[in-house]
């Protein structure tokens, strides 16, 4: 693709998609790709990778406060349902036990509250990754099946404020990746 | 961890010699992915895969008549009478659910102690969690005999007779307790299984079954955003079912410990039940585990090191349930002045049923104290009859609980014997039946080994041993 056509498929690009035989070099490029002032970019490995997160530059998650209140509307829930069947709703007399026996009222409060904190954990996950997403331009490179598989990819997408497509292939190409590809969107 | 790759072999190791590796030597991300999804994606499979799937699946065929005539007749064709009004169907069902916790154990709690041997066995452990859990749940529900009627006094919902479940009752609890364990369980697993299912979509040849794959990887696609909050949740789902799994097993304890019986009126019975279902569970792992895998050929993840980690953990939690069992007796023998109480624990060894609770003495805590033996914890073939040995005196454990303790209680007018037809034996040997051929399919479809967390226990120990290369050189 000669350079003289970029202008025009420049919208049409998602972004520029790196190629790493290991998460060493892939930690570079990342690390490198954010002190050169990317913003707007991914990674995409067979397995977390620690650390990588921070070099890319990403916010530590809001999910462990998610499950924290999933887990506090489980125990509003449970104790709830049981105080309003055994007190409110329902009360009968049991071996003269009083209608508010708090005690016997702990084991469905808690396993209410690990089902809902368990609950708010996946859904969020998933929510925030935006999951289940069917397409994504990603998986139009070729060889991205290996994303799974054992390779190591960076992405620097066009929406970054610094992405310049023959400057960006340059920056990507000095952190020696087996390969640069364009994404298509 | 040693820095010296030393090759795995069969002999046993001498003290002071390195620690072999978790996986076999020269591995690399794309040999593990490719002999993992392999077993499903070759196409190539064993004979012994077709012959268990026949057997597993008349055993089904069983359980389903057993269930349609209990169905059409009613509970009177088990062997349950008054006084022993509980028999196989308690007795399958606690057995069933302990078997289910090692699969929990494995996964969270060894992950949250950061022990990296569980990797190649934790999927596989979570599948038998969920299938053994399937099994309990059966029991439950056919003992009621007419379960399409049981469901107002078991869920909370507003039924039109205006009454519901009475929350004071541990058999509520038990409800709510194994419905929570299944349904976090299955979470759990679905969520360890979500980076390997992208795998099999990518790996996967005919298209129905890229499709079928891609469709519950969700389009997982490894980005390292998500893998943050992936590992986040997983930490979390693992710190959530730690304390659930205790009280999973303590909760089924209450429905014998809250009752009055002489034999189940005992404190000690949430701790023991744990341990002894911990117990169970290894054991049966190694049941499935070993035989699976000489079938796959999986013998480089399965390897003797986590054998002999899981035996070490399997003798431990032995010797919890061998303290309960002798806590058991002084209680009941010195230490309370309880007539009932002593004469339960005389009968329970002496009675017409003391061969059971000899029986269970020696499959259950004399055979296993083999496992102090390096030997014996390489052996593959003695490990299996070991964990054989355990899973009948597990069996036979509830068995004493339930069946001894009933069978004379407090007026000797009410004595009584209990005897078990062959639709209670059809019924339990259903329920094996289902159980081996759910995981007989489990391992043809989906990847019976975590590849995503092999690549990265793969990463950890070349990285580790880089810098014991790097600190020897210093």
């Amino acid at each position: 693709m000669s350079s003289s056509h970029t202008a025009e498929i420049k919208p049409s690009l998602y972004g520029l998609m790196a190629e790493f035989e290991s998460p060493d070099e892939l930690m570079i490029a990342a690390n490198r790709a954010r002190e050169a002032g990317y913003k707007k970019m991914d990674a995409y490995t067979p397995f977390p990778i620690e650390g990588l997160d921070e070099a890319l530059g990403f916010h530590p998650s809001r999910l462990p406060l998610i499950v924290l209140i999933g887990g506090l509307a489980g125990v509003a829930l449970g104790y709830g349902l049981q105080y309003f069947i055994s007190v409110i709703d329902y009360p009968i007399l049991v071996g003269g036990k009083p209608y508010h026996s708090w005690p016997a009222f702990i084991p469905v409060t808690y396993e209410l509250m690990i089902l809902m904190a368990s609950f708010a954990a996946v859904v969020a996950m998933f929510a925030l990754n935006g999951l289940p997403m069917p397409y994504h331009p990603v998986f139009n490179v070729e060889r991205f099946n290996l994303a799974s598989n054992d390779r190591f990819f960076l992405c620097i997408e066009a929406a970054d404020p610094q992405f310049d497509q023959d400057g960006t292939r340059k920056f990507l190409e000095q952190c020696q990746p087996a390969a640069v590809s364009e994404v298509e969107p | 961890m040693s820095s010296v790759a030393r090759p795995l072999s069969q002999e046993p190791l001498t003290s002071g010699e390195a620690v072999p590796p978790l996986i076999a030597p020269g591995h690399t991300y794309r040999s593990v992915t490719e002999k993992i999804s392999d077993v499903i994606l070759s196409g190539n499979i064993p004979v012994s895969w077709f012959l268990g799937f026949a057997i597993s699946f008349m055993l089904v065929g069983m359980l389903g008549f057993a269930a349609t005539v209990l169905l059409m007749i009613g509970t009177g064709i088990w062997g349950i009478n008054i006084p022993i009004g509980w028999g196989f169907a308690i007795i399958n069902f606690v057995w069933w659910i302990g078997i289910g916790h090692a699969g929990t154990l494995i996964s969270a709690v060894l992950l949250l102690l950061n022990q990296l041997w569980r990797t190649s066995i934790n999927r596989f452990a979570e599948a038998m969690t969920l299938f053994a859990v399937m099994c309990a749940g059966m029991f439950p529900l056919l003992h009621t005999g007419r379960p399409w009627l049981a469901a107002y006094w078991l869920f909370p919902y507003p039924s039109t007779m205006g009454v519901w479940p009475q929350f004071r009752s541990p058999l509520i609890w038990d409800v709510f307790a194994v419905s929570t364990y299944f349904t976090v369980s299955l979470l759990f697993w679905y969520v360890g299984l979500v980076p390997d299912l992208a795998t099999m979509r990518d790996r996967a040849k005919s298209k129905v079954s890229q499709k079928i794959y891609g469709m519950f990887a969700m389009g997982w696609r490894g980005s390292a955003l998500h893998w943050q909050r992936y590992e986040i949740a997983y930490l979390l789902l693992a710190g959530l079912s730690t304390p659930l799994v205790v009280s999973v097993h303590s909760i089924v304890s209450f429905d014998f410990a809250v009752s009055v019986i002489p034999g189940w009126h005992t404190t000690i019975f949430p701790p023991y039940f744990v341990a002894g279902a911990v117990y169970a569970g290894f054991a049966m792992v190694f049941t499935l585990a070993l035989p699976l895998r000489v079938m796959f050929k999986l013998q480089d993840f399965f390897t003797f090191r986590l054998l002999d980690n899981m035996a070490k953990v399997m003798l431990a939690t032995g010797l919890f349930v061998a303290y309960g069992y002798a806590m058991e007796a002084f209680m009941g023998l010195v230490y309370s002045a309880n007539t009932y109480e002593s004469f339960l624990m005389k009968n329970r060894m002496t009675g017409p049923y003391g061969w059971s609770y000899w029986t269970l003495i020696l499959t259950n805590i004399l055979i296993p104290q083999l496992l102090w033996f390096r030997r014996v914890r390489r052996s593959v073939g003695l490990l299996f009859l070991i964990s054989m040995s355990i899973n009948i005196g597990m069996w036979l454990e509830r068995f004493v609980i339930v069946v001894t303790s009933l069978h004379r209680d407090f007026m000797p007018s009410s004595w009584g014997m209990y005897y078990p037809t062959k639709w209670d034996w059809m019924t339990f040997a259903g329920t094996i039946g289902f159980f081996l051929m759910m995981m007989i399919l489990f391992v043809r479809v989906l990847p019976a080994i975590s590849i995503a967390e092999v690549r990265h226990l793969l990463f950890e120990e070349k990285h580790h041993d880089k810098n014991g290369a790097e600190e020897a050189a210093a």
